[in-house]
Parts: structure tokens; C-alpha cells; sequence
């Protein structure tokens, strides 16, 4: 098929370069300089895509952002990219595109029956139809919906391509390349500043691209912009957010316009720009007028017209009408009727003005006082029927294949409205325009988005701007030279909607109408937010770009008030859709999340340790050898090696915290509940640290390293809290101690030699040190050599076991491991991993972070006689609320199952007389006492101890009976661990 | 997106540092009672206008900085170091 609707010459495309490419797996061709919708149309294909509720043909009704219609599906496979707008989609050889939502062809629907049952289906239709039964929502009625709704089809596969993020300062950044954005980073630039000048399209010039008579000064400018080599040009950049302090974020699409990324390449760039002032010249949108049979394919907005006769060379209709309310738009009535397009008539409810006598002059049949109130065709528009101003009956219908509309233009104000810019609505324009604000000046806006309009006024108000930017930016002001162009008429007359029978819709992508407005206000939605969400209004792709303020307009009206005191909804980012891929950048797969390794990583792996994640740390779950039948047969043959033997375990996860100088062992006794200062030099304590609120923080064992020097460890989770928390109360409680603190987590690596055999492997590595019980008692702690290398050995235990704690320099870990692992041959060492470490001390009955969950005070947890009488710590005073010391609240207590078989969870609540009254915390198999034991926390758990209650899991459908036990069951009097 | 002065590193972007709220609220004496605590821990002013807050440069130097920031702009206007004081401004 032939380019049939091309003209053969003029706009910005090059004839000589052919580009093939396939719509709905047909064969078109188009040049280098198209877009796919401009290419579409110059092959006269006119039906694009089906609407979201109604299924109702559509075909390109923008040449821009703005598309509320022509959404494909672009590429093919992994690339697949649904809802992609082929007004913007740059056109290279071998595209590929499809049309989206629709079952069965385009042409033909089977869906298109929701426009038959349209009067049912309303604003609203879903919140009041699919309210009963409720049971029926999950099973029945959302996935209908869900498979009815929605647009294109994601690809369901990995993204082949990658994506970069990156940063940019500049002096001043330019939003938009159009006169007013090319004339401020001319200005700017001239006065020495950075700047960078982001552009969405592909070519520079905006509406200049319309007009060749000024194609000298874009092609002046744009050299003189490149000859300067403090500004950069970016174009194909959309900015999408303006956040605080002049960050804006905008993605450059690096490599959509080829077939795919070229080797190394992104295919999108994510840029976080920080400026020191911005100017936005972001243009504007023309809006539509709510007519009925307004979303007929065939209806275009008048500029979209214009431009693509203008800018592509390409005729949009055969014979086309206008219907426009103000004289600006009549340029594009004049373009087509250039382009040899017959214009049928153009239709304006004004009775008079200079650019209707230019019109006749021109010999345009023009109507005066009308309006179009209706659409004749079904799958393409054949004609337009017109009325008169303020009448309801339907006039006579002129046959055309192409309606051009204009209500207006609305200033793209987003960006300025997102960076704190009141807007104040211009009764010359109807439309919201940005306040111009002292404590703003860093940002302005300059030309159509701020209702400039017109070449010669819009460079000139750049200029102004650029120049200003510079200034704030600390440059002396500049002059740039400026063209001089008249400028149209884009004063509107007020006419939002044209009454009459039929859809006339507000939001062409959402099918709202100005009737499901009317609704909406009706039942009570009749703030704008409200209306938007009751209706979906300016909720799709295109943000209401076209229609957002004719719906607002629609709803002034249903109020009895003034567009402007019913006002707009919240411009939030992005301004138009961006990939999920761009966002996420690099921090996909592997890259999502750093992993923390310990010093002791490959020697698990080679160990073939089943890997768990803590946090972002890779720990060794357990170590499976050949024999064991599942992942439970190794964690109870290495937590039987402890209880029997010895193991060892990796600790170094654990936070570590030096605390250092004059006041430490005061600051220690006040971030703890219990008592540091009375601790010796050589000696280790339990330490139980609470939040400001009385709820337990955190607990583990602190050293006394020297007379003014600790070292404090944490749970491997809370190491980062409990380190900042230091590091708060440091400096705005008591900034008057003298205290240092520093994290070495990441310097020492540390394990753990438990079990009866402990002490003889730990004598057969450790050097110049007594590790008898008489001189290295239970919590002692001294520096010696580890197979001749620097250690430090704490005799601590968290199994319940004899045990000590070997600490390293990490880069010593693996000499020190496997020195250990010889040295423990003999006894049968093995090495355990954190579910047989867990096993062992929920049979020892110490509390972990699953009791330790910020809920549970130290009473609960059977800890209170840790609390110092005496002295101040953090979390004393609050801790005495009487809801914390409530004698009813849960309290920890062991538990066992009654039949050794039946397995108990953690999560499952404890019923006691079929009354909920507590909760199982944590659940392992004993290898002392083989069966299912765990720790929970139970109402009046102390008293119930010996009674047997229900451990209920409705999820599993579970109601096991267990025993209430002391939590302490394994070695109460702690004689194991001081041996 | 912030771009807050630290006074020993220089302007960096918000991502470096942690909020912590109110920074004119004081931990009372240790016998100062429930109320007194209760009132440090729950009760904040959320002004509409200026706040000194504090802010940790925890991806710099660590520091806890009092930061007095427009609640409403946004806009930092003085960034201090813990035991420093900063005027809050009227309006």
C-alpha cells in the first residue's frame, strides 16, 4: 500500500529514507522523521485501537504526549511494550505494532457489545453491581472485570534490555525545546551558565516544526546552542517530575527509535537533575470539546492536524471540517486546505472575528454561530452534522472524513504545579495558568505553559526567562536576538459541550462522558477528586490531558459555579507514563539488593551449607551430609553434636560496637537496663537494653575491654538500629559525655565452640591462655593467639552448652575455622548452622527476635529482675505505664507438644477454654526429649505451667494440645554452661 | 529531594541521611515522670512553617544534624550541628 495521504513535499521528513515496518501484520512504509501515528495516517489507516469500557473504534485523535487513543502494542517477544503511544513512537525500519484491547479483530469486537449495555454501565456501574454476595468479589467478579479491563498485554517475560540511572547539575535547566525553551537556553547559555535543555521529542522546535517561513531562526538557534559548550542538548528527554529544591527527574530514551539497544548500550536513561534554576517551557495542550459521536474515528484535534500536514507532510482526511472556538485554530483548517484537503466547513459558535473573514477571504465555507452536534460513520467519520448555538435540534450534515476541534489550550502547567506553583485561572485563555511567586524565582515558567502564545511572544518570554534563570544562577544577564512573528488570536469562546443525544465524551481514554460527570455530581462525588475517582476521569495514560478541564468544566457547570472554584486535581509525577525497567535501572536481579557475606562465606560453601538470608547477610541454614534424609535430620544431627560433643558455629553476623572514653561504662549504664559499671576489666555480661517506650530493644553480651573501652555486641538484626540509637542519645540527650563509638561488625569474625568437648578443642588451639574453668571462668574474656594468629576468647553461651567464642581479625577467619575443625577431629566436631543454633536455644529457652518483637516488655519475657533498681536508663520511667505492667499481659513460657508427632508453629494462637490467650513464638524438635517444643507468650503463662491447652492453626486447620511448660526446661540451674 | 549542607561534608543529596524528627524536644530529667516522658516521646507540634528537625548523615559522616526546614516549601535554610542552636524564623 502506497503513502496516499502524503504530500510530496515540505515538514521534516526525509522522502529519500524508506522504513518498512507492520500494524495489525500489515506491511506499511514510512520515512525517517515519522512517527508510527504519522505514518499510520499516511497510509490512511484510521482506526487504531478500541476504547477501554465500551470497546468503541478510536483512531489518532493527538499528535503528541497527550494520546488518549492510539495506544499499541510495540515490538514483538520480550520487547513487547503495551500502551505505547504511536503518536510519539519514533518510526524505525522493521517496527512492529499491534492494536490492543479487543477480542477477536480490530474491526470487529465481540467486546463492542458493552456499548450497547453503556446506559448500564455507568460511573460507578462496578461499585453498585458487583456488591453482592460479597464472597463473590475475589472468586467471581474481579477476575471477570480484570479480564475485561484493562489495554495491552504486558510481555509476561524478562526484559532483554537494560536501563541506566544518572545524575546531572547543571546552572539551568530548559524544559522544552520549543521557541520559548530554545530562546532561554540561548539566553542562559549566553550568560555562561550550565546549561541543560531536555526535550521530549526528537527534533527541537516544538510548534516551530510547524512553521517553515521561521525555520531559519530554529536552525540559528540550535546551532548557536551547539556551538556553546556549557549547554547540552538532550533531546528525546522527557521530564516527568519536579521535586523539591530543583530536582527534576526526566528519562532520555536512548535507544527506542532503533530496533534494539546497540551492544552496551541502554536502552533508557533514568536522570535525576539537580539545578540551581529551571525553567519550564513545557507548552501547551489543546483540549477537546464535549460533543456527541466526539471520539469518532476522524476526529483530531486541530493542531495534531495541522502538524501533520505541517510537520510530516501528511494529509490527515480527503475532506475535512473544523469546529474550533477560537482563531488560532484556523491555521490548521488553512494548512490542510494548503495540503489539498477539501474543507467541507468550519463550524464556530462565535458570530464574528478576523480570522473567520481571513477564512472566507480564502473562500472556507464558514458557519458562523454553530456548533457540531453529532457524528455520522461507524469504524471512520463520513460526516458532521451541525447546529446552531444554544439550540438542541439537529441541523443539516456536511459529509467529511476528518473533524478538527479545538476548545482551547490548556498550559502544560504540571511541572510548575508540582514544584509549588499556585495556579490562577486567566479568563482570557479559560484556563489555569502558574502564578508567578517571589519565593519561587529559581523556577519559572515562560511562553504556552504559562499562556504565552505565539512564535515572536513565546521566544521573547523565554529569552526573559533564560536570562532571569541566569541570574539567579549567579551570571550576568545576556542578550539573544529575536525573531519577530505576529501571533494568533487563542482567546476562546467559552463553549465546553454541546448538549444532544449520544456520548460526548470528556475523557476519550477513560470513556467518561459529561453525562457520567453529571452523575457523579449527582450521587454526591462532586469534588474534583472525588469526581475523578467516581468516574475514572483523566485516570488513564494521558492524565486528562485533552479533556481533564472540559470534565471540569462539565462538573462547574453541574454545581452552579465557576471552572475556576471547582479547579483541577493534583498534578503528581510522572507527567506521562515511563517503563517499569527505567525505574528499576540497574538494581535488577542480583543487583536488587546488596548481599552481605561473612569472612567465613567460602568455607560454608564448600561445607555445601544450605544458604538463609538475615537481613541482607547470607548465613548457613545447615550443612546436609550424605546420610541425613531431609533438612530436619541435619539440623538435629548437629544440634546433637553440641548437646553430646562440640560444634561450631559462625557468629560474626552479630553487630559489634566499640565504646570508648571517660564516660562510657555511665553512657552504658544508661542505654541499658542493667548495670555496666560494676562489670571488671576481663569480663563479659548480659546486657538487655529497652526503647524509650519500656518495650525491650534489644540484648546481647558487652565486654569490659579496659577501664574506659567496651565492646558491645547486638543481635545480627538490630546491629544498624542499635547503633544509630547510640549514636542519638549520644548526641541529643547527653552530648556532655565523653564517649566514642565505632561499629566493627565487618573487622572481627567470630564463632562459637559449644558442646561438652568445648574446652578441649579450644585448649588444643588457643596459646598463652588457661581456659581451665578455675582460670577462665564462665564470662571471662581475654586476648591471646589462636593458631598463632591474634584472638580474643569470650566464654559465653547461647546453646545452653559449655562454650566460648573465638574472635578474629577477619581476615584470619578461615585459618582460625579450620584450625578448629582439626583441633575438634578428635571429639567429633561439626559445624552447625542457624537452625540447629535456633533448635538449641529455644530448648535452652533464651529469647531471639521472634519473643524480642517489639511488643514484649522485660516482664513478659521473664527478664524483670534484669531492671535496675537503681539509676537511670532509657526506658525506665515508661516502662512503669500500667499497661506494661499489667500481671495479665502474655508471658513467656515453654511448650510441648503432647504427642511427640504432632508438629507445632510458630504463629499459632494458644487457646485456652476455647479463649484466644497468647501466641506460639518460635517451634523446633528437641534432641533432648524428642518431640515438638517451642516458647510462647500466654496469658497468666507462669500459672498455667503443667497445664495442657490448644495450639490452634485455623491457615494449617490445625488444634494441637501442648503442655505448658517453665521455658527453662533444658539445664536449669545453668551448671552445664559453668562446668 | 533535598540537598541538605553538612557541615563537615558538604551539600549532599537527601538519600544520605535519616530523619528523626523534632529536634526541640528535650529528654527530661530522669525523675521528671510518666507525663514528662510521655509528652518527649508522643507529643509533637507539627507546624505548618519552619521546623528544626534532626537528621543523621548516615551515609557520611554520621553526625546527628539539626536541620531547620520549611514544612511546607521544603525549603533548608540552616543546618547545624547537634549542640548548636538554630533561630527558628517567625513566619
Amino acid at each position: 500500500m502506497s503513502q496516499r495521504f502524503r504530500l510530496p513535499s515540505g515538514g521534516h521528513v526525509d522522502r529519500s529514507q524508506r522504513l518498512g515496518f507492520s500494524f495489525d501484520g500489515r506491511r506499511y512504509e514510512g520515512h525517517a522523521g515519522d512517527t508510527l501515528a504519522s505514518a499510520l495516517l499516511a497510509n490512511g489507516v484510521r482506526l487504531v485501537g478500541r476504547s477501554f469500557k465500551y470497546h468503541r473504534p478510536r483512531g489518532i485523535f493527538s499528535a503528541g504526549i497527550e494520546e488518549p487513543n492510539a495506544l499499541v502494542e510495540l515490538r514483538d517477544g520480550a520487547r513487547r511494550e503495551p500502551n505505547t503511544r504511536a503518536t510519539v513512537a519514533e518510526l524505525f525500519d522493521g517496527l512492529s505494532a499491534t492494536s490492543q484491547n479487543h477480542r477477536g479483530s480490530l474491526g470487529f469486537d465481540w467486546m463492542a457489545v458493552n456499548g450497547l449495555l453503556a446506559p448500564f454501565i455507568g460511573a460507578g456501574f462496578y461499585y453498585k453491581t458487583f456488591m453482592w454476595p460479597a464472597a463473590f468479589w475475589e472468586r467471581v467478579y474481579e477476575p471477570m472485570i480484570r479480564k475485561a479491563a484493562g489495554l495491552g498485554r504486558a510481555s509476561g517475560l524478562p526484559d532483554p534490555d537494560h536501563y541506566e540511572a544518572a545524575h546531572a547539575h547543571c546552572d539551568v535547566l530548559v524544559v522544552g525545546a520549543g521557541a520559548a525553551g530554545l530562546a532561554a537556553a540561548r539566553a542562559a547559555g549566553a550568560a555562561g551558565a550550565r546549561v541543560i535543555l531536555a526535550e521530549q521529542d526528537f527534533l527541537l522546535g516544538g510548534d516551530l516544526l510547524n512553521e517553515a517561513e521561521h525555520d531559519a531562526w530554529r536552525s540559528e538557534t540550535i546551532a548557536a546552542l551547539e556551538a556553546m559548550p556549557e549547554v547540552t542538548v538532550m533531546p528525546r528527554t522527557m521530564v516527568f517530575g519536579a521535586y523539591d529544591q530543583g530536582v527534576l527527574g526526566a528519562i532520555e530514551r536512548v535507544a527506542d527509535h532503533l530496533p534494539e539497544p546497540p551492544p552496551h548500550t541502554p536502552r533508557q536513561r533514568y536522570w535525576t537533575i539537580r539545578a540551581t534554576a529551571v525553567v519550564l517551557a513545557t507548552g501547551a495542550h489543546e483540549r477537546l470539546i464535549a460533543f456527541p459521536g466526539n471520539d469518532r474515528p476522524g476526529v483530531m484535534l486541530a493542531g495534531a492536524a495541522r502538524t501533520y500536514a505541517r510537520r510530516y507532510g501528511v494529509r490527515a482526511g480527503e475532506t475535512a471540517a473544523l469546529f474550533a472556538t477560537h482563531d488560532a485554530a484556523y491555521d490548521a483548517a488553512f494548512a490542510l486546505a494548503e495540503a489539498g484537503t477539501r474543507i467541507a466547513a468550519i463550524i464556530d459558535p462565535r458570530t464574528d472575528s478576523a480570522a473567520m473573514q481571513r477564512a472566507r477571504e480564502a473562500g472556507l465555507a464558514v458557519r458562523a454561530g454553530s456548533v457540531v452536534n453529532g457524528t455520522v460513520g461507524g469504524k471512520a467519520l463520513r460526516g458532521v452534522e451541525i447546529g446552531t448555538v444554544g439550540s438542541a435540534s439537529r441541523g443539516d450534515a456536511v459529509p467529511a472524513d476528518l473533524l478538527m476541534i479545538s476548545g482551547g489550550w490548556n498550559p502544560a502547567v504540571h511541572l510548575a504545579s508540582m514544584s509549588g506553583a499556585a495556579l490562577r485561572w486567566d479568563d482570557a485563555l479559560l484556563a489555569f495558568v502558574p502564578e508567578e511567586r517571589e519565593e519561587s524565582a529559581w523556577q519559572r515558567s515562560a511562553g504556552a505553559c504559562r499562556g504565552v502564545h505565539g512564535f515572536g511572544a513565546a521566544a521573547a518570554d523565554g529569552a526573559a526567562a533564560g536570562r532571569a534563570a541566569a541570574v539567579a544562577a549567579g551570571f550576568d544577564a545576556a542578550d539573544i536576538p529575536l525573531p519577530d512573528a505576529p501571533s494568533a488570536d487563542h482567546r476562546p469562546y467559552a463553549l465546553w459541550e454541546v448538549k444532544g443525544g449520544g456520548k460526548a465524551f470528556v475523557d476519550i481514554q477513560d470513556d467518561v462522558t459529561a453525562d457520567d460527570i453529571r452523575l457523579a455530581h449527582r450521587e454526591g462525588f462532586s469534588h474534583i477528586e472525588h469526581a475523578k475517582r467516581y468516574t475514572t476521569h483523566a485516570m488513564g495514560t494521558d492524565q486528562g490531558k485533552v479533556g481533564g478541564l472540559v470534565g471540569a468544566a462539565v462538573l462547574a457547570e453541574a454545581r452552579g459555579e465557576p471552572v475556576a472554584s471547582v479547579g483541577l486535581p493534583r498534578f503528581r509525577p510522572y507527567t506521562a507514563p515511563i517503563a517499569w525497567g527505567a525505574m528499576a535501572g540497574g538494581e535488577v536481579g542480583r543487583h536488587f539488593q546488596p548481599v552481605r557475606r561473612t569472612a567465613l562465606h567460602g568455607v560454608h560453601d564448600e561445607l555445601g551449607a544450605v544458604w538463609m538470608d538475615a537481613g541482607i547477610w547470607k548465613r548457613p541454614a545447615y550443612y546436609p551430609k550424605a546420610g541425613d534424609t531431609d533438612g530436619w535430620a541435619s539440623v538435629k544431627r548437629e544440634a546433637r553434636a553440641v548437646r553430646e560433643r562440640v560444634g561450631v558455629c559462625d557468629v560474626s553476623t552479630l553487630g559489634k560496637i566499640v565504646v570508648e572514653g571517660p564516660d562510657a561504662a555511665t553512657f552504658l549504664d544508661r542505654v541499658y537496663a542493667n548495670t555496666f559499671s560494676t562489670l571488671a576489666v576481663g569480663r563479659a555480661r548480659y546486657g538487655l537494653m529497652l526503647r524509650e517506650d519500656g518495650i525491650v530493644f534489644d540484648d546481647g553480651t558487652t565486654t569490659r575491654l579496659g577501664p574506659d573501652r567496651f565492646f558491645v555486641t547486638t543481635t545480627t538484626a538490630q546491629a544498624g538500629p542499635v547503633m544509630q540509637h547510640l549514636e542519638f542519645h549520644l548526641a541529643s540527650a547527653w552530648p556532655d559525655l565523653d564517649v566514642s563509638l565505632a561499629s566493627v561488625t565487618d573487622q572481627w569474625a567470630a564463632m562459637s565452640i559449644a558442646g561438652p568437648k568445648a574446652r578441649d578443642v579450644v585448649a588444643a588451639v588457643v596459646h598463652g591462655l588457661d581456659v581451665s574453668s578455675e582460670a577462665f571462668p564462665f564470662m571471662a574474656v581475654a586476648d591471646c593467639k589462636v593458631a598463632g594468629v591474634p584472638a580474643r576468647l569470650f566464654r559465653i553461651s547461647f546453646s545452653g552448652e559449655l562454650a566460648y567464642e573465638i574472635a578474629t581479625p577477619a581476615g584470619y577467619a578461615t585459618h582460625v575455622w579450620q584450625a578448629v575443625m582439626e583441633a575438634g577431629v578428635p571429639y567429633g566436631i561439626e559445624p552447625y548452622g542457624v537452625e540447629a543454633l535456633g533448635l538449641l536455644r529455644i530448648e535452652k529457652g533464651h529469647v531471639a527476635g521472634s519473643e524480642i518483637n517489639g511488643q514484649t516488655t522485660a516482664l513478659d519475657l521473664g527478664l524483670g529482675r534484669m531492671l535496675k533498681k537503681k539509676g537511670e536508663f532509657i526506658g525506665r520511667v515508661l516502662a512503669q505505664r500500667p499497661g506494661l505492667t499489667d500481671q495479665s499481659r502474655p508471658h513467656l513460657v515453654g511448650l510441648r507438644s503432647v504427642d511427640p508427632a504432632r508438629q507445632i508453629r510458630a504463629g499459632s494462637h494458644l487457646l485456652v477454654d476455647g479463649q484466644d490467650c497468647g501466641w506460639i513464638s518460635s517451634a523446633t524438635q528437641s534432641v533432648v526429649d524428642p518431640g515438638w517444643i517451642g516458647l510462647g507468650l500466654l496469658r497468666d503463662g507462669e500459672a498455667r505451667i503443667g497445664s495442657r491447652i490448644i495450639a490452634a492453626n485455623p491457615l494449617m486447620g490445625e488444634e494441637v494440645p501442648v503442655t505448658v511448660t517453665s521455658p527453662h526446661g533444658y539445664d536449669a540451674e545453668n551448671l552445664r554452661v559453668r562446668t | 529531594m533535598l540537598r541538605i549542607p553538612c557541615p563537615h561534608c558538604g551539600a549532599r543529596d537527601e538519600v544520605e541521611f535519616t530523619y528523626r524528627g523534632d529536634a526541640t524536644v528535650t529528654r527530661p530529667a530522669p525523675d521528671a515522670g510518666v507525663d514528662a516522658f510521655h509528652d518527649y516521646l508522643y507529643l509533637r507540634r507539627n507546624p505548618r512553617g519552619w521546623q528544626v528537625e534532626w537528621w543523621q548523615h548516615n551515609g557520611g559522616c554520621r553526625a546527628f544534624l539539626k536541620v531547620l526546614r520549611h514544612t511546607v516549601t521544603h525549603e533548608v535554610r540552616g543546618v547545624a550541628t547537634a549542640t548548636e542552636t538554630l533561630e527558628v524564623p517567625e513566619a
